[in-house]
This record gives C-alpha cells, sequence and structure tokens, in this order.
C-alpha cells in the first residue's frame, strides 16, 4: 500500500499534468535547470513534513480553524527552508527570490493536506508528500530540461551546444528566444499533458 | 484525365478498408480528390447546392495572393539590387527575387503539408486543404533573409501547437500563419526586426554600397526620420516583409476575394476605417513632431497593416461570425495595430499582435452580440 501512495503521483497521478495544480511556479522558475531542481526539492521537503506533521495533529484540530493552522505549519516550514537555502545556497537563492517564499501559496500543498493528510496517518501521508513533490519536482525538471537546453544553449550553466555553431561565430544555431519567456512553460506543460493523456487513455474525459 | 482516373479506380482498393496499405488511406483520399471531385455526396440533413467547397475556397485565396507574391518577389530583387548599387533591368531583378522567395515557399510546404498528412494519418482522417493557403501566407510575412530552419521550426510550431492539438483545420484559435510568425518573431527576434534582416544579403554586408539603411518606414517613423513617399508605399517599393510591401498588389487581391464574397467586406473595411479613425484622432493630440503626428492614412499603406487588413483578419475560422460582431472585429484590429505602433516602442509592427489578440477575443464578440440579439427579442416579445 506504501508503494502504491508513493508510485500513483509520480506519473499515473501527476499533480501538475494530472490534477493540473501548480501551475504557477512551473512558469516561473523554470528557466534554467539548477533553480528548478532546488525549488522541486525545497516544495518535496515542504510537502512531505507539513503532510506529517498536519496528519499527527488532525484529531486535534478544529475543523473550523483548520485552514489557519496548516497555513502556520507550511509557512514556518517553508521560512526554515529559506534560510537553510540563504545559508548554504545563496546564489540559487538570489535566483528564487521571492518564489521561495510563494511556495506556501503552492496549491499542491495544500490540496494534499487537504485531501489526504486530514484523512490518513502520519507515515503514509510523509510517503504521500515527499511523493507529490517528486512528482511535482519531475514536471518542474522536464520542462526546465527543455527551456535551458533550447532558451540558453546549457544545462546547469554548462555550455552544452558547441559556440562554433552559434551564427554570431559562423555557424548555423541561434538560441529560442521563446523559451526564456514563460508562455513556453506553459505551452510545454501542456505538452506533457498531451503526451500523458495519450499514453493514458482512461484521462481523456467523455 | 481518364487515363488517369483509370489508375486511380486500379489502386484504390489496396488504400481502402481492408487493404494492403489501407494506412495510407488519408494521403490517398488527398491526392484523389485533389485531382477530381469527390462523387461522394451527403446523405442527409441540410444540403447547400453551391459549387464552392473548402479546396476552392482555398484555390481562390491562393490566386488572390499571386499578385503579392510576383511583386514580392521583384521587389526582393529590386531591393537587394539598389543595397548592392547593381543594375535594375526587370528581369534580372525579378529572377533573383524569384530564386530568394522560391526556397522559402517551398520549405513551407514541405513541412507543413508534412505535418498535416502525418497528422491525418495517425487521426485517419481526411487531409484539410487549409494548409494551402497558410503555406503561402507564411513566407509572404517573413522577412526574407530568416533562416530556412527557423522558418521550418515556426512553421512546426504553428501547425502542430496552433492547429492540430485544437482538432485540425477549421478548429484553431489563432490564425495559424501569424502564430508562425510570432513564434519566429519572439524566438528569434534579431532576424525578425531591425534594419538588416529586409533586404536579401544585406545582414551579411557584403558590397554594400555606403549609407545605405535597410529600414523600414515603421523603423523610421519610429525613430522619428523620413518616410518614403505615400505613393512609394503604396505601390511598394519599400523593404518589409516579402508579400506585405505592396499596398496595390495586396488590393488587387482584395478585389479579387471580395468578387468572390470568400473574404467579408465588413472586416476588411472596418480594419481600414478602424486604423484610418485611430491614426486621425492621434494626429489631431498629437504634439509637434512626434510619431502620433505621422499622417494616418500612412499608416494604412506601412508595414503589414494592408496584408493584414485583407488575408489574415478575413479569415473565417478565427474571425467573428456573426455579422454584426465583424465590424467590431474588424474596427478594434485597426485600432490596436495603430495604438500598438505608435505607444509600443518594443514592437515597430502592431498588426500581427491585434490580429492575433483580436483572434483571441472573437468569440467574446460573438457570444456579446448573439446574447444582446437574445436580449432584444425577449424584451420585444414581453406579454403585458
Amino acid at each position: 500500500m506504501y508503494k502504491k501512495i508513493f508510485i500513483e503521483p509520480l506519473f499515473k497521478n501527476n499533480p501538475v499534468s494530472v490534477l493540473v495544480l501548480g501551475i504557477c511556479s512551473a512558469l516561473a522558475v523554470t528557466v534554467k535547470l539548477e533553480p528548478a531542481l532546488v525549488m522541486a526539492l525545497s516544495v518535496t521537503i515542504v510537502m512531505g513534513f507539513s503532510n506529517a506533521i498536519i496528519s499527527s495533529l488532525r484529531n486535534t484540530i478544529p475543523n473550523r480553524i483548520r485552514i489557519i493552522v496548516q497555513l502556520v505549519v507550511v509557512a514556518m516550514l517553508v521560512i526554515l527552508v529559506d534560510q537553510v537555502l540563504k545559508a548554504f545556497a545563496y546564489e540559487v537563492s538570489k535566483q528564487l527570490s521571492v518564489f521561495v517564499g510563494l511556495i506556501i501559496t503552492n496549491c499542491i500543498i495544500m490540496g494534499r493536506i487537504e485531501a489526504f493528510a486530514l484523512a490518513n496517518k502520519p507515515l503514509p501521508s510523509l510517503i504521500d508528500g515527499i511523493a507529490n513533490g517528486l512528482g511535482y519536482g519531475i514536471i518542474l525538471v522536464a520542462v526546465a530540461f527543455f527551456r535551458e537546453l533550447f532558451g540558453s544553449g546549457s544545462l546547469m550553466g554548462y555550455q552544452l551546444i558547441p559556440a562554433s555553431w552559434y551564427l554570431k561565430n559562423g555557424g548555423f544555431y541561434e538560441n529560442n528566444g521563446l523559451f526564456i519567456l514563460p508562455p513556453m512553460a506553459l505551452i510545454l506543460v501542456g505538452v506533457f499533458i498531451w503526451v500523458q493523456r495519450s499514453i493514458q487513455k482512461e484521462l481523456i474525459e467523455k | 484525365m481518364k487515363a488517369i482516373r483509370k489508375i486511380i479506380d486500379n489502386v484504390k482498393p489496396t488504400f481502402s478498408k481492408g487493404g494492403k496499405l489501407s494506412f495510407l488511406h488519408s494521403s490517398f483520399d488527398a491526392f484523389e480528390t485533389f485531382l477530381f471531385v469527390p462523387d461522394t455526396v451527403t446523405r442527409k440533413g441540410a444540403h447547400i447546392r453551391d459549387s464552392i467547397d473548402l479546396k476552392r475556397t482555398m484555390t481562390m485565396v491562393i490566386i488572390a495572393l499571386m499578385p503579392a507574391l510576383l511583386f514580392g518577389m521583384w521587389n526582393t530583387g529590386y531591393q537587394h539590387n539598389l543595397s548592392v548599387g547593381a543594375d535594375l533591368e526587370f528581369w534580372p531583378t525579378f529572377f533573383y527575387g524569384f530564386f530568394k522567395v522560391l526556397p522559402i515557399v517551398i520549405v513551407s510546404y514541405a513541412v507543413g503539408l508534412g505535418i498535416e498528412f502525418a497528422a491525418a494519418q495517425i487521426r485517419g482522417h481526411e487531409v484539410n486543404e487549409g494548409y494551402l493557403v497558410t503555406g503561402m501566407l507564411i513566407p509572404l510575412i517573413m522577412p526574407v533573409d530568416l533562416p530556412l530552419w527557423m522558418l521550418a521550426l515556426s512553421v512546426a510550431f504553428a501547425v502542430i501547437i496552433g492547429k492540430e492539438v485544437f482538432g485540425g483545420t477549421g478548429m484553431n484559435i489563432w490564425n495559424p500563419a501569424l502564430l508562425a510568425r510570432a513564434f519566429a518573431f519572439f524566438a528569434y527576434p534579431s532576424f525578425m526586426s531591425g534594419d538588416k534582416v529586409w533586404i536579401a544579403g544585406l545582414s551579411k554586408g557584403e558590397g554594400v554600397i555606403d549609407g545605405f539603411s535597410g529600414a523600414t518606414p515603421l523603423a523610421n517613423a519610429q525613430a522619428g526620420l523620413d518616410i518614403p513617399s505615400f505613393s512609394d508605399m503604396f505601390i511598394g517599393i519599400i523593404p518589409g516583409s516579402i508579400g506585405e510591401t505592396s499596398t496595390l498588389a495586396i488590393l488587387i487581391g482584395a478585389a479579387l476575394l471580395l468578387f468572390t464574397g470568400i473574404a467579408s467586406w465588413k472586416i476588411m473595411f472596418s480594419v481600414f476605417a478602424g486604423g484610418l479613425l485611430t491614426g486621425l484622432l492621434l494626429n489631431a493630440l498629437a504634439p509637434e513632431g512626434s510619431y502620433m503626428a505621422v499622417p494616418a492614412w500612412n499608416h494604412l499603406v506601412m508595414g503589414g497593416f494592408a496584408f493584414g487588413a485583407v488575408f489574415m483578419a478575413t479569415d473565417p475560422v478565427t474571425g467573428s461570425q456573426t455579422e454584426r460582431g465583424k465590424w467590431y472585429y474588424g474596427a478594434l484590429i485597426g485600432v490596436m495595430a495603430v495604438i500598438i505602433r505608435v505607444f509600443n516602442p518594443g514592437y515597430p509592427e502592431g498588426m500581427m499582435l491585434s490580429i492575433l489578440l483580436l483572434n483571441t477575443f472573437a468569440p467574446l464578440i460573438d457570444y456579446i452580440v448573439v446574447q444582446g440579439g437574445i436580449k432584444r427579442r425577449l424584451e420585444r416579445a414581453v406579454i403585458k
């Protein structure tokens, strides 16, 4: 059963491409691969622990104020992650700027807490949170991979497309500026959804 | 013709259901209907008895595009020869342009039709004729110096993301040709704007005579420089995208489209009217010597305004469908185009963006018009 909780969000029930949650940050932080990786990791950590904490508190939280309690827990974790990033990965944290703080508004986190953690025990909730974070991360990294490769010709900052290919050096190639712009992230996510739906026919609405 | 019919009838079973090559049915069907009028008739439902079908409509638009294409070829050669100070004799000039433009047309058709055939094949439906016009429009709105692989990529993007994901011809939200241009414009801005890209060979700078500027009238107007005379811009001996420079050639095509009733005169007229009125308004408010003071009628012949109004805005798929909506749709295109040109320094040409914007809003305009009609009739029908 734990295996199922872990495997499903990775592809079959992916939070981004099936539930279409967390699109906003997929547009914002995927220009380069490195920030996308850090973002995916941060979200995974926050989601795992917030799920586990809320799940262990679930019987004591009064139903009417549960959103406030959830926000407090998530906010605490986000601040922790933000401080850790500032301490150990300052450059990336500067690139991510406000978007680390905005993890708190990531719809997947609230969605998983509401849909899963409030009704399940801490351990499955932890697994569910981590798995959903990873599912989100897979999409994020895939989008960032294409955007950095075609938009900047590099991956993780390393130039992959040889400099001699470029037109200014007498070659024929030019970076695709559209991949740097946010609309391309949306189009890429759309293409991923398209691919997934052609594999998983049961997702197609009647 | 009989011989061809015979051959086709002979091989038909191979491609029909159960035949050996039945998976190529769509491609076969496309070629058959390209050569012969199909003899299948609608069995039930409403019939329109008219000789016009999608194929004939598309062919007519292609014919209407011919003046712009031929003029564009000549102008390509003319501008090039002007830039290197060569002879300006008619035929060598025309053939220079012809051989510059031909590869662009071929690439556009090869890539676009290739994807169309593949998509039809995968989905098992007929190959639509929609791309015939798009494939001719795309070369006409691209700068002549655009590298061919960038063109191919733009075409692929426009056909796949702009058309096929929505369900193919007739289902697209945006005009595919303009989407190809928008893709190239945002992906490779240095090849789609500036002073160097509009004239063949100018970006490499070989043998260009001193002091020659390849700037378009729009760029000049933006920079506050002199623009060519109205008659030059009307006839089209100015730098610009291949087919968009000559308002005269475009108007010949427009006359054909209007005569055959294929394009909506309401849209065409209201685009020009919207642009002109906005221009006049800006003229009236303009401070001395600013871009706003450029005479309003110049806006109608500069850049892609006329081409967009005649061939892009009137696209029956992406435009407004309701008769009253067409007025709003067209007028807003004209208004937006001039506003973007004058007030947005980032985009010298507003026509592409304004048509794409109004394409997005066309269903909303139709909705408002239809709801307005329903409301009016309901009020009339109240029984006291």
